[in-house]
């Protein structure tokens, strides 16, 4: 077995291992944990551990595997998983948009300082603004706005929300990391008569990907999140925030119910960092070539 | 060949143009101008509607589904969407923001977003009776709204909470004093672990959602004998709740009003169609996506249809004193903060009658039912979960 192989079975095995003690943990508290919840000074501090509010995990698993209503022939698992599958293309959407406008910016903020000076502080109050607030305003130009004769789909408002939260971080990410190319290198290129364009693609970049690598990750997941919390606001149909949101009115009756599209969610966030840690893992295989030329 | 095409075509002409007249001769004979502009049978583009719901799909606006499914809508040449509400849509502004052409709303909560400035008009009252209740088990021994006092009593906020005011100080009780008021979600939840002695639901949705939940001392489902049902309408303080609105500024271009007329009259025809036939409604609504069980959709079906029917004065009809009490208790029925939903009385064009009088000259006309004075709501056996 050679060195990859071992350390991807290692990591496996942690990553189950983790799910393993999460489960085990939140069914040590139902058996430990008081079935009311635990007050101190009449507020509640330990949550209640009663089936209808932490069910078994086995109760939540097997939900996965009953029709979503009775009388349906789909079962929740495939309706968690089109739903996930449905909002995660929206993040990748709304995280390429978000990306594209991040690194546009910050390429723009980095060759004119004054461009800087003027926008970072804009940038910083757009990220003050709740996302609900937003939201409902957003969804309104679905099919109303049409840019370039395309009419602007419903969809596409969710996907924009995810870009808003996600090219935040990516923008003063990848700001930082052309700013991060040493001054020595920069003085050598331009004693070369490097030009701008050669510069940024030959060095700042290159030299910004290990800023540019977490940025991204925080752009993914907030990108997940905005689509998310677009899909319970606006209330678009076909995706996980959906799901939460309908499943949410029967948690009355079907507590389980309303785990499976949690889950299904995490799953979300999950396969969309894998994305990145797979493009990270790409990304720094060049690494050593590129410092060492 | 060619000379024997335009014959025929000049014969298809003529053809057309008696059936148009014909048309023509029968609607000039009825009386009100708007029925007459919406019986014309020609359709050559459809009118496009849209209309903003309060929520998600759910039988809650089954009438409005019917309508669509069963080609009233089309029927009226109109070319209907229905656009479903979400947790931070509020149809009221989407109507005023012209993003729709009708909305449903309650009447208080419109209401206010009137005096806020935004130009919508009652024109039909779907909703004849207030469907909010408060319950409660019954060892909390809360019958009436005078036994609130000193108990911790569930409200969900948001402006859906004042019937619940209305009814303390009714009863004389002081809201600020008297009772403990607890921030409820959205959910029976709270009830149910003892968080809430009387919990707000409505009659259509979150009752049920007790009804469909085991109870741990008994392994059966709860049954309405576990539980006290203050009724907010039968208090004698309940508001009136889902109504179509219209955009007040357009009522006065020919085509809308005319379009109002027609749209009104299908969507009756569809909640006519509900009274008739709940569990082809709830089948609808199921059919339309909705994640909501199906035995949970057809109660819901059945006490909507309890609140619209029998309907005295013919569906949708505004009636006067129901307004003023709404309007009073909007005014008048303060809540923890001291506010009400309206500063003053909302102006006489707030609502009217006149949709709803020419709509119902139509399904009379139609032959259909618009009192449904022989209602008889079915027997819903609600199963766990709803589903």
């Amino acid at each position: 077995m050679n060195r990859f192989a071992r350390r991807a079975a290692y990591r496996t095995s942690m990553f189950v291992l983790s799910i393993v003690l999460v489960v085990a943990l939140w069914e040590m508290y139902k058996v430990v944990g008081p079935q009311d919840g635990g007050k101190l000074f009449g507020a509640g501090v330990l949550p209640r551990s009663n089936d209808t509010a932490m069910p078994h995990v086995w109760t939540m698993l097997s939900r996965y595997g009953r029709p979503e209503v009775r009388g349906s022939d789909k079962r929740v698992w495939v309706v968690v998983l089109e739903g996930a599958w449905f909002s995660f293309r929206l993040s990748i959407v709304g995280f390429l948009l978000g990306s594209s406008i991040g690194v546009g910016l910050s390429i723009l903020m980095s060759r004119f300082r004054i461009v800087e000076r003027g926008l970072l502080p804009y940038l910083v109050v757009s990220q003050t603004v709740p996302l609900i607030a937003l939201a409902p305003l957003v969804a309104l130009w679905g099919g109303k706005l049409s840019i370039f004769g395309i009419e602007w789909p419903r969809w596409f408002s969710a996907a924009v929300l995810g870009a808003f939260l996600s090219f935040f971080p990516i923008t003063v990410g990848t700001l930082r990391g052309l700013a991060s190319a040493p001054a020595a290198a920069v003085e050598l290129m331009e004693s070369y008569a490097a030009s701008w364009k050669q510069i940024l693609l030959k060095l700042r970049f290159p030299s910004a990907i290990p800023y540019m690598i977490p940025a991204f990750k925080l752009g993914a997941s907030g990108s997940v999140v905005g689509v998310v919390v677009a899909e319970i606001s606006t209330g678009l149909k076909g995706g996980i925030g959906r799901l939460i949101i309908e499943y949410a009115r029967e948690a009355t009756a079907d507590p389980a119910k309303v785990f499976t599209a949690v889950f299904g969610a995490a799953a979300l966030g999950l396969t969309m960092a894998g994305v990145i840690a797979i493009s990270d893992v790409y990304l720094m295989r060049n690494r050593p070539k590129e410092t060492t030329s | 060949m060619k000379k024997s095409s335009i014959k025929l075509a000049v014969a298809g002409l003529a053809a057309l143009s008696l059936v148009v007249a014909s048309c023509g001769g029968s609607s000039s004979s009825t009386d009100t101008t708007a029925a007459a502009a919406a019986t014309t049978d020609e359709c050559v583009t459809p009118t496009p509607v849209k209309l903003q719901l309060q929520w998600f799909t759910q039988a809650q606006f089954a009438g409005y589904y019917a309508a669509l499914e069963n080609g009233y809508y089309t029927d009226m040449c109109l070319d209907v969407t229905i656009l479903e509400g979400a947790v931070d849509i509020t149809p009221q502004t989407v109507l005023a923001n012209g993003e729709a052409d009708f909305a449903i709303s309650w009447v208080s909560k419109a209401l206010a977003s009137r005096e806020g400035g935004a130009n919508i008009v009652d024109i039909a009252q779907v909703f004849q009776r207030s469907g909010t209740l408060q319950v409660s088990f019954k060892d909390a021994g809360i019958a009436t709204s005078a036994d609130f006092k000193g108990k911790k009593i569930g409200n969900w906020g948001y402006g859906n909470e004042f019937e619940i005011f209305a009814a303390l100080t009714k009863a004389g009780l002081d809201p600020a004093a008297d009772v403990t008021l607890v921030q409820q979600q959205f959910d029976m939840s709270g009830l149910l672990a003892g968080d809430i002695d009387a919990a707000e639901a409505m009659t259509y949705n979150e009752y049920a959602q007790v009804l469909e939940t085991m109870n741990p001392a008994t392994g059966a489902l709860y049954t309405a004998d576990d539980l006290n049902v203050v009724s907010y309408e039968d208090e004698g303080v309940g508001m009136l709740q889902d109504a179509i609105w219209a955009d007040g500024s357009r009522l006065a271009d020919a085509e809308y009003n005319a379009t109002a007329v027609k749209f009104v009259a299908a969507s009756l025809m569809g909640w006519a169609f509900c009274r008739d036939d709940a569990q082809a409604c709830t089948d609808i609504v199921v059919g339309k996506g909705s994640k909501l069980g199906a035995t949970h959709q057809l109660w819901q079906m059945n006490e909507v249809n309890k609140l619209i029917w029998p309907a005295a004065a013919g569906v949708g009809m505004i009636d006067e004193a129901a307004w003023t009490r709404t309007v009073d208790l909007s005014q008048n029925a303060k809540n923890l903060e001291g506010g009400t939903v309206l500063t003053e009385a909302p102006d006489a064009e707030a609502y009217t009658n006149e949709f709803v009088t020419a709509a119902h000259a139509l399904l009379t006309e139609k032959g259909i039912d618009i009192n449904g004075a022989s209602f008889a709501p079915i027997d819903v056996t609600l199963t766990e979960g709803g589903n």
